[in-house]
């Protein structure tokens, strides 16, 4: 296997902030259970897409798998080597090569700052050539992303642009070191139906430029469909099904997915909808359901499913599940 | 008889330090008793303005400029102050999008729905506004123990809920639901969808749901207006429209749509990025952008043309 990212175990708590007097009143400390002891590994070169509703602890994986927060517990390993257990000089090793898109290009850019020295900002920190050289490189980068041309881009500042030229800015900012991995947590969500497909086409052609390797985060099927080509459903800080893209989509086996899938409205006014829409809503991660968590909105839990939780099993697709009784 | 709703020429301007912005301009259509109309388009086209119009409710400083919007026969846009209130809520209303920004989070669930009662029914007494409300939570499949309960303490899904409540509670005939589903996650979107159409077939709603998801518009609609840049471009019944869209925006904006049964006939990109409004393009403010554009597309602007049962603004159907 050439995976390039494994993950073990990984699990992520964080404390609830509660008041003084609640902290004096109850000795218990009550913990968010973001992510619970998921494991999954990434090919090399693939787009591994991390589906879920919010809540379902998918951001939050986002940003171990980059050691922007540390974990609870577990291990995620970059290329063999333990990325929890790196020197300080390994870790800014690995920032160049693993690098974040984020969701909201509007925040995630410096109003004061303009496009150009954005961009070029991680040259400058890793001291990549002469000064001319990575001016230079950054108007290249501009080039490659379609703000072009770059030279009238290059003094703007980020409310000058729309919000997918924003969005290419943040794109552009993350390849500029040209990193093996990018994590993209929701990257078109808050863009535009016709200008979504541009923005994933980009992301793409970068792919293939600097043989890329994607997490991709997002709560939209649609999308993933479109984008990924293995794809982890999860809920409640768990992967409930996890398997190559054609056959989550075309035979969903939990019947979580199943749920999710159903629930998409289709654009199309002569699909028969056939709607299997679970009870109520997500519960809350502090206090998580017992056994299989999906079981008390599920609608084929029976006993075993509140008593026992069920582990990801693996058929001979390399589709796994994590169901007691998933559809075949 | 009248169309339950006619919108005649209306022009919405906003008035911005780099100049007037009509962000709707010279739109038209009418629709009849329990009808839903899909308004698609994207950000910024004009789809929100258009609804909020409608209720006269056009946040500064945005005006509108000059048309006509009849309910029932009666012109909206010059009716007293006073009047306009009476039909907010009872006659016309509207379902926002952002439900914790549209619920006051210091009143209880119950008293944003005894308030409504109370100011258009200022002689009704309070157990029969608590009563009115528990019957109406049932309908909308709220626990009634939940009423006293404060904003935060309910769920994104159950807050759209209470805004489709109180958008109802006093029975209008049309409703506006202003992307009522965006901020919510599929699933529980899908269930405020079925409530939706529940809802609507019990009580004869007239709607018109302003959306960006062409999956919802397939899902809910009889008709749909297409809009683009402040306009209408195409409008008509939605089996049409999805069949055979004849304005290239229109087929444009479906075919980036994305399906989850067939990505590979999905998300196809628009070239270009929507106009700034402040400085339109000439002639059709789609040219630009448009794989057909020709001679006149930058130098006319296009007027609607019938189509079949159609209207379609686009030069090649001149």
């Amino acid at each position: 296997m050439s995976s390039l990212v494994e993950v073990n175990g990984l699990t992520k708590y964080f404390p609830v902030q509660k008041s003084s007097l609640e902290a004096v009143l109850s000795r218990k400390r009550e913990f968010v259970r973001a992510v619970d002891a998921i494991s999954f590994a990434i090919e090399r070169g693939g787009i591994f897409g991390l589906v879920g509703e919010s809540g379902s602890g998918k951001t939050t994986t986002g940003r171990l798998l980059l050691r922007l927060i540390e974990p609870t517990s577990g291990e995620i390993r970059f290329h063999g080597d333990n990325i929890g257990e790196f020197s300080p000089q390994s870790l800014r090793q690995f920032r160049r090569r693993a690098q974040m898109i984020f969701q909201d290009p509007t925040a995630a850019l410096s109003p004061r700052m303009r496009i150009g020295p954005a961009i070029k900002h991680g040259l400058d920190i890793h001291q990549v050539g002469s000064d001319p050289e990575r001016k230079k490189e950054t108007l290249r980068m501009f080039e490659r992303v379609g703000l072009s041309p770059a030279e009238a881009f290059y003094d703007k500042y980020p409310h000058q642009l729309s919000g997918g030229q924003r969005q290419r800015v943040v794109i552009g900012r993350a390849m500029i070191l040209e990193p093996e991995f990018v994590v993209a947590d929701e990257p078109v969500a808050m863009v535009d139906v016709s200008i979504r497909a541009q923005i994933l086409d980009l992301m793409l052609s970068l792919k293939k430029e600097l043989g890329l390797t994607y997490a991709f985060i997002t709560h939209d099927l649609a999308t993933a469909n479109y984008f990924c080509d293995r794809i982890a459903i999860m809920y409640l800080g768990k992967i409930v099904e996890v398997g190559p893209r054609e056959d989550v989509f075309k035979s969903p086996r939990h019947p979580y997915t199943v749920a999710l899938m159903s629930s998409i409205p289709v654009p199309d006014p002569k699909h028969k909808l056939q709607r299997l829409i679970p009870r109520g809503e997500i519960p809350s991660p502090i206090n998580p359901p017992s056994g299989c968590r999906f079981h008390p909105r599920c609608l084929h839990a029976q006993a075993v499913c509140s008593q026992r939780e069920p582990q990801l099993e693996e058929d001979a697709l390399g589709h796994q599940v994590a169901c007691f009784f998933p559809r075949v | 008889m009248p169309p339950l709703l006619s919108v005649q020429e209306l022009v919405v301007q906003y008035s911005t330090l780099r100049g007037e912005v009509k962000a709707v301009n010279d739109v038209s259509f009418s629709l009849e008793t329990a009808a839903t109309l899909g308004l698609v388009g994207e950000s910024a086209c004009g789809k929100s303005t258009l609804g909020f119009s409608i209720l006269r409710i056009v946040p500064p400083p945005g005006r509108i400029l000059g048309g006509k919007i009849e309910l029932q026969g009666v012109d909206l846009i010059n009716l007293p102050l006073e009047e306009m209130r009476r039909i907010r809520g009872s006659q016309v209303s509207m379902i926002f999008q952002d439900p914790m920004t549209s619920l006051n989070p210091l009143l209880r669930i119950r008293d944003h729905f005894i308030e409504l009662f109370q100011t258009h029914e200022p002689s009704i007494k309070k157990e029969e506004a608590v009563a009115r409300t528990v019957r109406l939570f049932d309908a909308l499949g709220i626990a009634e123990d939940r009423i006293g309960d404060y904003p935060h303490q309910f769920s994104g899904g159950m807050r759209q809920r209470v805004m489709i409540g109180l958008a109802l509670a006093l029975e209008p005939r049309l409703v506006i639901a202003d992307e009522p589903t965006t901020s919510l996650d599929v699933i529980v979107e899908a269930q405020v969808l079925e409530l939706l159409k529940l809802l609507r077939e019990k009580r004869r709603l007239t709607l018109i749901l302003i959306t960006h998801n062409i999956g919802i518009v397939a899902e809910m609609t009889d008709l749909v207006a297409v809009m683009y840049a402040g306009q209408i471009v195409e409008i008509g019944p939605t089996g049409d429209i999805f069949e055979d869209p004849l304005h290239p925006y229109t087929k444009g904006l479906l075919e980036s749509a994305p399906n989850v049964l067939h990505p590979e006939q999905s998300m196809r990109p628009i070239p270009g990025i929507p106009p700034d409004l402040a400085s339109p393009p000439t002639g059709c403010k789609f040219h630009p952008r448009c794989p057909r554009a020709f001679k006149p597309c930058p130098l006319r602007e296009p007027t609607p043309m019938a189509q079949g049962r159609r209207l379609v603004a686009c030069h090649l159907y001149d």
